[in-house]
C-alpha cells in the first residue's frame, strides 16, 4: 500500500484554444495550490462542483497533466516527469474507456502485456480479476455487448490486474442509471475493502462521496476547502462555501452582526420537539410546505436570531406538530448545533451565545 | 503488492531517462514536421526560385537549382501578366468555382437535408447511391459528355463547366452537409416548429444558421475541386478567352516543344497558395465533416 | 401551445392545406433531394448509358452518326496490344500509388495531429500538392524530371549517387515510377486529411487509458490507434486507389504515355484514342472497361463504411 501526496500543486492552463475557446485570453488557474495526502489504503473523495479542478487534480496525479508548479509524491516519492506507466497507478475513466476493437478479456490482460508478462501469468492474472469481478462468463464479448455495469466492472478488472500502487476513479458512476447507482457504489465499496489498494474517487455527487468516502476533500475553484472525514465535513464545515455545498437542503446562515450563525435544516424544529433545556427559539413565519418521502420541509422566515433570512427546516415524519402556510410558530435549535462563520471571510468563527426573542419582536 | 521498491536515487536516474525520453520525442516530432513540410513544398520553392531566373541561371545544367546564381528578374513573371491571358483564366476559375458553388449548396442543401432528417426508408440506400456518383470518373463520362455539351451548344463556353463541374461536388458535399447535419441538434428545429414555422421555415431559419460551418466546408472543397479539375476542361473547352487556369496555362504556355517555365512556375506557385491558404484555414472543420459523414451515413 | 392551436382553428382550410403540404415529411423528403437526382440522373446516368451506346457504335469526331456495329469496337480494342499494357500499367500505377498514399498518408496524418508550434504553416505547406490544380503541379514535375535540367539530378550529382542524367521520363521503369512518384505525392495530402478525420475522433480517453495502462507510442500506434483508425484509413486507400485507378492527367501531362506506352493508362489511352484520335467508339470501349473494377471499389467502401458504422 501506499501513499498519495500532493504539495503546493499549481496548474495553470494557458493553452491558446482552451483560453480562446473559453472567450478570455488570461490563464485559467485549474489548481491554485492544493496540498492532500491520501494515507496507504485510504479512501479519499475528491468533492467538488464542476470546474472546481478535481479531475485535473486526478489527471496530474495520474501524469496525464503535469503541474505548472508542485509535486506528486506517491509511496514518498518524487514522480513529478514520470509518465503514467511507472507511476503504477490505474485509473478508471467516466467513460469506462475499454477499447472497443478488443474483447473483454483482451481489454483486461491489456496492461499485462505492456508490461510483458508471460502468457499463462497473464491468462491467471485475468482469471483472478474477473472472478473476483464476477464477469467470468463476459470475457469474450466486445465492450459494445455490455450493458453500462458491466461495462464498469471491465474497467475495473482492467486497473484491477496490475495491482497498481494507487486506484484512480473519475466519476465512474455517473453513466448508470440511478438505480444501478445504488448497487454500483456498494460494490465499489466492498470491492475496495477487499482490496485495500490507495483510493482516489473523483465525484460531484455529495451522496456518492458520502457514502464510500473514509475521508472527503472538498474542492472549490483550485483550492481544497476542507479535508475530513463525512461526519466532519458535514457537522464540523470550514468555511460557508462546505456548508452550503454539502447537505441537502444546506445549511441556512443567518447574519448576526458580523458573524452568520448556520444551522442545519434537519436542526430546526418546533420548539416542543427540541429537548428541553438549553434551547435556542426563534420564530418562523411558515411559507411553503413540502412533503418529501416522510420529511417535511418547511420553508420560510426566520427573525429573532439576526437578519430576517428565508430558512429550511427539515421535520422527519415522527414529528406531527400542526403547521399552515402563513402563519408563524416557534421554532428552535440546541445551541451546539450552531456553526458560526465570519460574514466576511466566511471562515469559521468562534461561538458566541445566541438567544432568540419573542415572537414577532426583535432581538 | 507487486510494485517494486524504490529508492531516491533510482527515481531520479528514472526521471532523467524520462526528461531525455520526452525531449527525444519532441525533436522527432518536430524533425517530422520540418521532414513532411519539406517533401510536401520542395518543389514549390524550386517553382518559386525558378520563376525569377534569368535563361542563362535556368538552362545551365551546372547552376544550382536553389540559389540565383545571376541575379533575379522579374521579366517572366510580367510576361505572365501581360503577354499571356493568366488573369482572364484566373477570372475564369474565379467566376466556375463561384458559379459551381453556388449550384452545388442549391442542390446539396435540401438532399442532405431530406436524407439526414426526413428519416425515409429510402435515406440511407439513395445517400450511399449518391456517394457512388463521386465514383464515376470524368476519364468515364466525357466523351459522351462532350456529346451533350455540344447538343447544349455550349462548347468552347465556360457554361460547359458549370453545367457539368455539379457532378463532381454534389455528392461530396452531400455526403459532408450530413456529416454537419447530425451534429446539429434536432430539438432545434422541433423547437422552431413548436414556434410555428413549418418544415421548411425550421430548416431555413433554425437549421442553415447553425450549419454554417458546413457550408463553409463545402464552399471550399468545392472550389477546390473546381480548380484543379483538368480532363473536363480539357475536354469541352479549347478557346483560351473561356479557358480557366488548370487548362489555359499549360496550352498558353507550352507551345508545342516550347515551354515557358519560369512563367510555368510563377502560374503554379501564384494559382497554388492562395488555394493552400484558404483550404487550410477551413480543415479543421472539413476533417470533423468528413468524420462525422463517415460515421454516420 | 393553447395559440398554435387556435390558430389552426381559425386558419383559413387553403392555408391549412399550404401548411400540411410544408410540414409533410414524405412530400418534403422528395421534394427536396428531386433536384439533385434529376440532375445526377441527367448529367451522370445519360452521359453513362450514351457511352455504353458508344461502346457499341461506329461514331467518330468527323462522323457523328450513330450506327450499331455490335462487339467490333472491343473486338479491335482487344486485338490493340497497348490496351493490355494500359492495363497492366493502371493496375501497377494503382497499386503502387495506392500503397505509398496510405503509408505516407497515415505518417503525414500523426504528423499533424500531434502538437507543436508552427503547426499552422506545416499543415499550409502539406496541403499544397494537393490543393494545386494537378496539371500545374505535374508540369512543374516535368521540369524537376527534365532530361538535362532536372534539379533532382543536380542534388543527386552533388551527393555523388549518379553522373550525368537519369532521364527519368525517357526510360520505361524510371517513367513510371516518376508517374507513381508524383501522383503519390499529389494524392498523400488527401489521404492525411481523411486519416486525421479518424485520428481526431478517437476518443481522448481511450488513448490516454492506454497510456495508464503502461502502453508505449509504439503499442499504443498498433493496437489502438491503428485499428481505430482502420476504416477511415480503408476509406483513405479506397480513395487513393479510385482517383488513381480513373486518373490520366499524370501521365498525360508527364509522358503522353510514353516511352512507347510505358506509361499510358487506360484512362490516359481513351483519352487519346477518343478524343486525340478521333475514335469515339473505341474511346468508350476502353473507359468502360474502367467500370466494373470501379464497382468492385466502390462495393470494398462500402463495406468501410458499413464498418465504421458497426465499431
Amino acid at each position: 500500500m501506499h501513499t498519495v501526496q500532493v504539495q503546493g500543486l499549481v496548474k495553470t492552463f494557458d493553452g491558446h484554444v482552451r483560453a480562446r475557446r473559453r472567450g478570455r485570453g488570461d490563464r485559467v488557474r485549474a489548481l491554485d495550490g492544493v496540498d492532500l495526502a491520501a494515507e496507504p489504503g485510504e479512501y479519499l473523495v475528491l468533492l467538488g462542483p464542476s470546474g472546481c479542478g478535481k479531475t485535473t487534480l486526478l489527471r496530474t496525479i495520474a501524469g496525464l497533466e503535469q503541474p505548472t508548479e508542485g509535486e506528486v509524491l506517491i509511496g514518498g516519492h518524487v514522480v513529478n516527469g514520470l509518465p503514467p506507466r511507472v507511476r503504477q497507478v490505474a485509473m478508471v475513466f467516466q467513460s469506462y474507456a475499454l477499447y472497443p476493437h478488443k474483447t473483454v478479456r483482451d481489454n483486461i490482460v491489456f496492461p499485462l502485456r505492456a508490461e510483458r508478462m508471460a502468457r499463462d501469468e497473464r491468462e491467471r492474472k485475468a482469471a483472478w480479476a474477473a472472478d473476483l469481478l464476477d464477469i467470468g462468463p463476459l470475457m469474450g464479448r466486445k465492450p459494445r455487448q455490455l450493458s453500462g455495469g458491466e461495462r464498469q466492472r471491465v474497467a475495473l478488472a482492467r486497473a484491477l490486474v496490475r495491482e497498481p500502487a494507487v486506484f484512480l476513479l473519475d466519476e465512474p458512476l455517473s453513466n448508470l442509471d440511478a438505480k444501478m447507482r445504488a448497487t454500483a457504489r456498494d460494490e465499489l465499496k466492498r470491492f475496495q475493502e477487499r482490496v485495500g489498494t490507495t483510493t482516489i474517487y473523483v465525484t460531484h455527487d455529495q451522496a456518492e462521496a458520502m457514502g464510500l468516502g473514509d475521508r472527503i476533500a472538498v474542492l472549490e475553484r483550485g483550492r481544497v476547502r476542507q479535508v475530513g472525514t463525512p461526519q466532519e465535513v458535514y457537522d464540523d464545515p470550514a468555511d460557508t462555501f462546505v456548508a452550503t455545498f454539502i447537505g441537502s437542503p444546506p445549511m441556512n446562515l443567518v447574519r448576526r452582526d458580523d458573524l452568520l450563525v448556520g444551522f442545519r435544516p434537519e436542526h430546526l424544529l418546533p420548539e416542543e420537539v427540541v429537548p428541553s433545556g438549553e434551547r435556542v427559539a426563534m420564530p418562523l413565519r411558515v411559507e411553503r410546505m413540502e412533503y418529501l418521502s416522510g420529511d417535511r420541509h418547511v420553508y420560510g422566515t426566520v427573525s429573532g436570531i439576526g437578519e430576517e433570512t428565508r430558512v429550511i427546516a427539515r421535520l422527519p415524519a415522527t414529528v406531527t406538530t400542526p403547521l399552515v402556510a402563513g402563519e408563524e410558530h416557534r421554532f428552535a435549535v440546541e445551541p451546539h448545533r450552531l456553526r458560526f462563520f465570519d460574514a466576511e471571510e466566511g471562515t469559521r468563527a468562534p461561538a458566541v451565545p445566541v438567544d432568540g426573542g419573542p415572537i414577532g419582536g426583535a432581538r | 503488492m507487486t510494485t517494486p521498491v524504490r529508492t531516491g536515487g533510482d527515481m531520479d536516474a528514472l526521471r532523467r531517462r524520462y526528461a531525455l525520453r520526452h525531449l527525444a520525442a519532441r525533436c522527432g516530432v518536430y524533425g517530422a514536421a520540418v521532414l513532411a513540410a519539406l517533401v510536401c513544398a520542395l518543389p514549390f520553392l524550386w517553382s518559386l526560385v525558378s520563376a525569377f531566373k534569368q535563361n542563362r541561371d535556368l538552362y545551365n545544367p551546372q547552376s544550382n537549382p536553389f540559389a540565383f546564381n545571376e541575379p533575379a528578374t522579374p521579366d517572366h513573371v510580367t510576361f505572365l501578366f501581360t503577354d499571356t491571358p493568366f488573369l482572364t483564366f484566373v477570372g475564369n476559375t474565379l467566376l466556375v468555382g463561384a458559379l459551381v458553388v453556388a449550384v452545388t449548396l442549391l442542390l446539396a442543401l435540401p438532399a442532405a437535408y431530406s436524407l439526414a432528417r426526413l428519416d425515409r426508408p429510402w435515406g440511407t440506400p439513395m445517400g450511399i447511391a449518391i456517394f457512388m456518383v463521386y465514383l464515376v470518373p470524368p476519364s468515364l463520362l466525357f466523351l459522351s459528355l462532350t456529346r451533350v455539351v455540344v447538343t447544349l451548344g455550349l462548347e468552347d463556353s465556360l457554361w460547359s463547366m458549370v453545367v457539368v463541374y455539379p457532378t463532381i461536388t454534389v455528392p461530396v458535399s452531400v455526403w459532408l452537409l450530413i456529416g454537419f447535419l447530425k451534429a446539429v441538434p434536432k430539438d432545434v428545429e422541433e423547437q422552431a416548429m413548436v414556434d410555428g414555422y413549418s418544415r421548411i421555415g425550421a430548416f431555413l431559419r433554425a437549421v442553415l444558421p447553425l450549419l454554417f460551418p458546413g457550408v463553409v466546408a463545402v464552399v471550399v472543397f468545392s472550389f477546390t475541386l473546381t480548380a484543379s479539375e483538368f480532363v473536363y476542361a480539357l475536354a469541352f473547352v479549347s478557346a483560351s478567352p473561356e479557358m480557366v487556369v488548370s487548362t489555359g496555362v499549360p496550352t498558353q504556355l507550352v507551345r508545342g516543344d516550347v515551354f515557358f517555365w519560369q512563367s510555368l512556375q510563377a502560374a503554379t506557385v501564384l494559382t497554388a497558395v492562395p488555394i493552400a491558404f484558404v483550404f487550410n484555414l477551413f480543415l479543421d472543420r472539413f476533417v470533423t465533416g468528413f468524420t462525422m459523414g463517415a460515421v454516420k451515413t | 401551445m393553447t395559440s398554435t392551436r387556435t390558430e389552426a382553428a381559425t386558419a383559413a382550410p387553403d392555408v391549412r392545406g399550404k401548411a400540411r403540404l410544408a410540414d409533410r415529411e414524405g412530400f418534403l423528403a422528395w421534394a427536396m433531394l428531386l433536384p439533385s437526382v434529376v440532375y445526377i440522373v441527367a448529367l451522370v446516368g445519360v452521359p453513362f448509358l450514351l457511352a455504353i451506346a458508344f461502346a457499341f457504335s461506329d461514331v467518330t469526331t468527323g462522323d457523328p452518326s450513330f450506327d450499331f456495329v455490335g462487339f467490333d469496337n472491343f473486338r479491335a480494342v482487344f486485338d490493340d496490344g497497348v490496351f493490355w499494357r494500359a492495363l497492366r500499367n493502371t493496375l501497377v500505377f494503382t497499386l503502387a500509388s495506392m500503397v505509398l498514399i496510405v503509408v505516407f498518408g497515415k505518417i503525414l496524418a500523426n504528423i499533424l495531429v500531434a502538437d507543436f508550434h508552427g503547426k499552422w504553416f506545416v499543415r499550409f505547406l502539406v496541403l499544397l500538392p494537393w490543393t494545386t490544380p494537378v496539371a500545374l503541379s505535374t508540369i512543374s514535375w516535368l521540369w524537376f524530371l527534365d532530361s538535362i535540367y532536372s534539379p533532382v539530378d543536380w542534388v543527386l550529382r552533388h551527393l555523388g549517387l549518379i553522373d550525368g542524367n537519369v532521364v527519368w521520363l525517357g526510360r520505361p521503369g524510371t517513367a513510371m515510377a516518376s508517374v507513381v512518384a508524383v501522383q503519390a505525392w499529389r494524392l498523400t495530402p488527401l489521404a492525411a486529411v481523411i486519416v486525421m478525420a479518424g485520428l481526431v475522433a478517437i476518443p481522448r480517453d481511450i488513448d490516454e487509458a492506454a497510456r495508464i495502462d503502461g502502453a508505449g507510442f509504439w503499442r499504443r500506434m498498433v493496437e489502438v490507434t491503428i485499428p481505430l483508425t482502420l476504416p477511415v484509413i480503408a476509406v483513405a486507400a479506397l480513395f487513393g486507389a479510385i482517383m488513381t485507378f480513373t486518373d490520366m492527367t499524370v501521365s498525360y501531362v508527364l509522358t503522353r504515355g510514353g516511352p512507347t506506352h510505358a506509361t499510358d493508362v487506360l484512362a490516359s489511352w481513351a483519352y487519346f484514342r477518343g478524343i486525340e484520335g478521333g475514335d469515339v467508339g473505341q474511346g468508350a470501349a476502353i473507359a468502360l472497361f474502367l467500370f466494373p473494377l470501379l464497382l468492385a471499389g466502390a462495393i470494398a467502401i462500402l463495406r468501410a463504411v458499413r464498418r465504421l458504422e458497426a465499431g
